[in-house]
């Protein structure tokens, strides 16, 4: 499962104002609405927990207590941890260095730092263990997975640091406190939320994959059940397993709420622009550091897909099929993309506008789905649509909409994002003049929402687009993505001939990034 | 909100781009060659589904001869043998598949065991060897693979390799042996070792093989990691050489395979198979494809194709390959595998 996320905002810029006012009831159209989209977003987790029930007590407590079990689950545990704590460090010092320093370059490394997202995850596993073989292991998944995975925690903080008001900076400055002292007790505090969010992302991300740690020769608790789908043709075992990691997504989104992934700090916007840090002798240093940042999480897998296209003696080139798998690649990743995004406003309003219990669980179970395996979540999908919705099965509209349930919590994340920064009381003027909830939301939210919306479209496209698991079970017969058609090469040994679809699907994929730094970049 | 005038114009360009992509992309994609021959005579006796867990470029060489010959258009999804075979359970008697051709036994087995499949015809069992193909008769044996020994050449230990698959367990080739038990082609061999050994002893020899091996993911990493010599030594099927061998170029090959005996454990012929799907609405035409894999032009591609896999068919040899015979006497009647599965779970090998 190749997961993108987050984005352009940092999660919960809600603006106190807004949560102070007394809010009006949620419409029961808005409510009943969100009700549904949450129900089919949970149907894979349903699907999962379904198949898990009739395994039996016995069986459980036996595959729970297999020899390589704990073993798995440490392996999980301990790259979660050290792969979010790298992302982190790296998106919060890359974000500071590209938005509050005079480092030289500026504006070509914000596009070239959020780029490593062009990149699916297998695509760079594949390209550092074709260079460099001796990247594997603990050490090597956490290598590859910090440099592919870090621009998901650096998009959002560089977008907070943009906006956050440098007030309180320099009234840090004027009372004497050095850079280090600012960065610590005052950068650092405003962009928690933007960090927390980003890091959640990371984390459920790497509960759930399996392809690129299989290729880097690291095993985590993904390959128990793949083990169970593949040697045991055992969904029921499987989805007991997948259990496990559902509730590892559960306590990381606790955790990430407990840590104040919610709280609402002042998201005010900055009046003027923040006083640069000047580096000075460190500017040499600093640069290198963002120089082999940019090596190593882009130089390495496309200078792979290039040394591959060059040596492979097999070859698809020239060949009517990579166009035919770009366009199919495509068109689907934009059907998906506006589905999940016109989904995800509904949710993000109940959520924001309307916060309460109810609306604030329909929100928070929208992420679990990523915590499930491509596998586990393509197999739920075959199984609804082969019995319930036989017409659909294995149309072009059922891929979809398995893509839809698997990057819609990309969506909405940044849809949220967006909405959070436009204030409320815009609607409630509109209100008070006689327009109904629903025009408001048509006449004067959406309107101010359109580049929060085009970037959460960017994002599911871009991940839609490079999809392999769950296409490889839900695509219509004779369809080949670029994804597909990339596996099935490699999957035999034709490293040649896979490379040119690796190299259009990162081309293709550069494009919504590329928008993406756009409007994080624009400025008043 | 002040981004937004900047940004239209950005997203618009953006946009504008996309859609040249796409409109080039289209224009460009309509005179390359279709897939399917554009011969009306395709489709005009019907249609099939296939889903293949075999090698993409062989069975689309085969597709499209088997089209050609009798019209029947042929829709082939190709994927991951196990997820289809899950893919197909979950399915049941709803599947769209009329045929599915699968790389090896157990895949098969698991959905005969379900009664998904429905019988061969027997004028198309009888025609290749009859332990190649199912003992229900619900699967028909099309290619076949050699597991054998791939060592590094290089490595001083080409001198003196293992005879026999029970010595991988000498505590000599600590770290020097490379193994992917969670492929399909591993368990069968376990399954013999049961067999030789008895279950006491497959366990000691497969616990002695976990503290001397490395573990890889695939027999596409483990072929690699013994060309260029991070293990000395391996166990894969024969034709994973050969297709590195195609990629890297001969001059890159820094390893080379050894058989072990048939009677030894190790040395097993495993075959790839096809079978009709109990819930077919095309049973007549799914036959005849499945008869046509075992026929002498089907094989004859096999035999010549970048898959590797010996054929099946008395009298249609691979000439590149060389002489195996075991591949008149394949070893399919293995069960399940299940034993062999819960001994490397226990062992912790997976």
């Amino acid at each position: 499962m190749l997961a993108r996320a987050t984005l352009t905002g940092g999660r919960a810029a809600a603006r106190p104002a807004a949560a102070a006012a007394p809010r009006r009831p949620a419409p029961r159209a808005l409510t009943l609405g969100v009700v549904a989209i949450a129900a089919v977003l949970l149907l894979p987790v349903l699907g999962v927990v379904v198949q898990a029930v009739s395994v039996g007590p016995r069986r459980a407590a036996h595959l729970l207590s297999l020899p390589l079990v704990p073993e798995l689950l440490r392996n999980t545990v301990t790259l979660t941890a050290a792969v979010t704590a790298s992302c982190a460090a790296i998106g919060v010092g890359a974000a500071w260095l590209v938005e509050r320093t005079d480092l030289p370059l500026r504006p070509l490394l914000a596009v070239l730092l959020v780029l490593p997202l062009a990149v699916p995850e297998f695509v760079a596993g594949s390209g550092w263990v074709s260079l460099m073989p001796r990247v594997q292991g603990f050490g090597g998944a956490w290598l590859v997975m910090t440099f592919s995975l870090y621009p998901w925690v650096y998009l959002p903080v560089a977008a907070a640091l943009r906006r956050s008001d440098p007030a309180l900076d320099d009234v840090a400055r004027s009372l004497g406190a050095g850079p280090l002292r600012r960065f610590l007790r005052v950068t650092l505090p405003s962009v928690r939320t933007a960090m927390l969010g980003g890091t959640l992302v990371v984390g459920l991300y790497l509960l759930a994959e399996y392809g690129t740690f299989a290729v880097l020769r690291f095993r985590t608790f993904a390959t128990a059940i793949f083990t169970q789908y593949t040697l045991g043709f055992d969904a029921a075992s499987a989805s007991l397993l997948t259990l496990v990691l559902c509730l590892m997504g559960v306590l990381l989104l606790g955790g990430e709420y407990a840590l104040g992934g919610r709280t609402r700090h002042p998201g005010a916007r900055a009046a003027r622009t923040a006083t640069r840090v000047r580096l000075g002798r460190a500017t040499p240093a600093a640069l290198l550091a963002m120089a082999a940042l940019v090596v190593l999480s882009l130089g390495v897998p496309v200078g792979s897909i290039a040394y591959w296209m060059i040596r492979g003696s097999s070859t698809t080139l020239p060949s009517g099929s990579v166009v035919g798998a770009t366009v199919e690649s495509l068109l689907l990743g934009a059907g998906a993309a506006a589905v999940a995004t016109a989904l995800a406003l509904p949710v993000a309003v109940l959520s924001l506008r309307h916060p309460s219990p109810l609306s604030n669980t329909l929100e928070r179970s929208a992420y679990l789905v990523r915590a499930l395996p491509g596998v586990a979540v393509g197999l739920t999908v075959v199984s609804v649509a082969v019995h319930h919705l036989r017409p659909l099965y294995q149309s072009t509209a059922l891929l979809e909409a398995g893509y839809v349930v698997l990057f819609f919590p990309l969506g909405l994340v940044a849809v949220r994002a967006a909405l959070a920064r436009v204030p409320a009381e815009l609607e409630d003027t509109a209100r008070s003049l006689g327009e109904s909830w629903f025009g408001a939301l048509r006449r004067v939210t959406v309107p101010l929402l359109l580049p929060g919306l085009a970037a959460a479209a960017a994002l599911v496209s871009l991940s839609a687009t490079t999809e392999l698991t769950a296409t490889l079970l839900l695509r219509p017969t004779g369809v080949e993505t670029l994804a597909t058609q990339f596996w099935l090469y490699t999957s035999n040994l034709a490293y040649g001939a896979a490379a040119p679809y690796a190299a259009v699907m990162v081309l293709t994929s550069a494009v919504p990034v590329f928008l993406l730094t756009r409007m994080g970049l624009a400025r008043s | 909100m002040t981004s937004r005038r900047q940004l239209f114009p950005v997203a618009g360009m953006a946009l504008a781009g996309a859609s040249v992509i796409l409109l080039a992309g289209c224009g460009s994609d309509a005179p390359a060659p279709a897939v399917k021959p554009a011969s009306r005579e395709v489709g005009s006796a019907g249609t099939l589904t296939v889903y293949s867990g075999q090698h993409q470029q062989t069975v689309g060489a085969l597709v499209q001869d088997f089209q050609q010959r009798t019209g029947i258009e042929v829709h082939v999804r190709s994927g991951d043998e196990a997820d289809l075979a899950n893919q197909l359970l979950e399915e049941g008697s709803s599947t769209p598949a009329d045929v599915f051709f699968a790389e090896n036994p157990p895949s098969l087995g698991v959905l005969d065991e379900k009664r998904l499949l429905a019988a061969i015809t027997p004028s198309t069992l009888a025609l290749v060897p009859k332990a190649a193909s199912s003992p229900t008769g619900h699967w028909v044996g099309v290619s076949a693979r050699a597991a054998a020994l791939v060592y590094n050449t290089d490595a001083p230990a080409a001198r003196d390799l293992p005879t026999s698959v029970l010595d991988l367990e000498k505590p000599q080739l600590k770290g020097r042996l490379g193994v992917a038990p969670s492929e399909t082609d591993f368990q069968p061999v376990v399954t013999r070792v049961i067999a030789a050994r008895g279950h006491d002893g497959a366990v000691a020899w497969a616990s002695a093989l976990k503290d001397n091996a490395k573990v890889y993911d695939s027999n596409e990493s483990l072929i690699t990691a013994v060309n260029r010599g991070e293990v000395a030594m391996g166990m894969v099927d024969h034709y994973y050489w050969y297709r590195m061998r195609d990629e890297v170029g001969a001059g890159n090959v820094h390893s080379a395979l050894r058989y072990f005996s048939p009677a030894d454990p190790g040395g097993m012929v495993d075959v790839s198979g096809a079978a009709v799907l109990a819930s077919s609405q095309h049973r007549a035409q799914a036959q005849q494809f499945v008869a046509y894999l075992v026929s002498r032009p089907a094989q004859q591609i096999v035999a010549t194709s970048e898959s590797w896999e010996y054929p099946l068919l008395p009298g249609v040899q691979d000439m590149r390959l060389p002489a195996n015979a075991g591949v008149a006497d394949p070893v399919v009647d293995l069960g399940d595998g299940r034993e062999a599965l819960d001994l490397l779970q226990q062992v912790g090998l997976l």
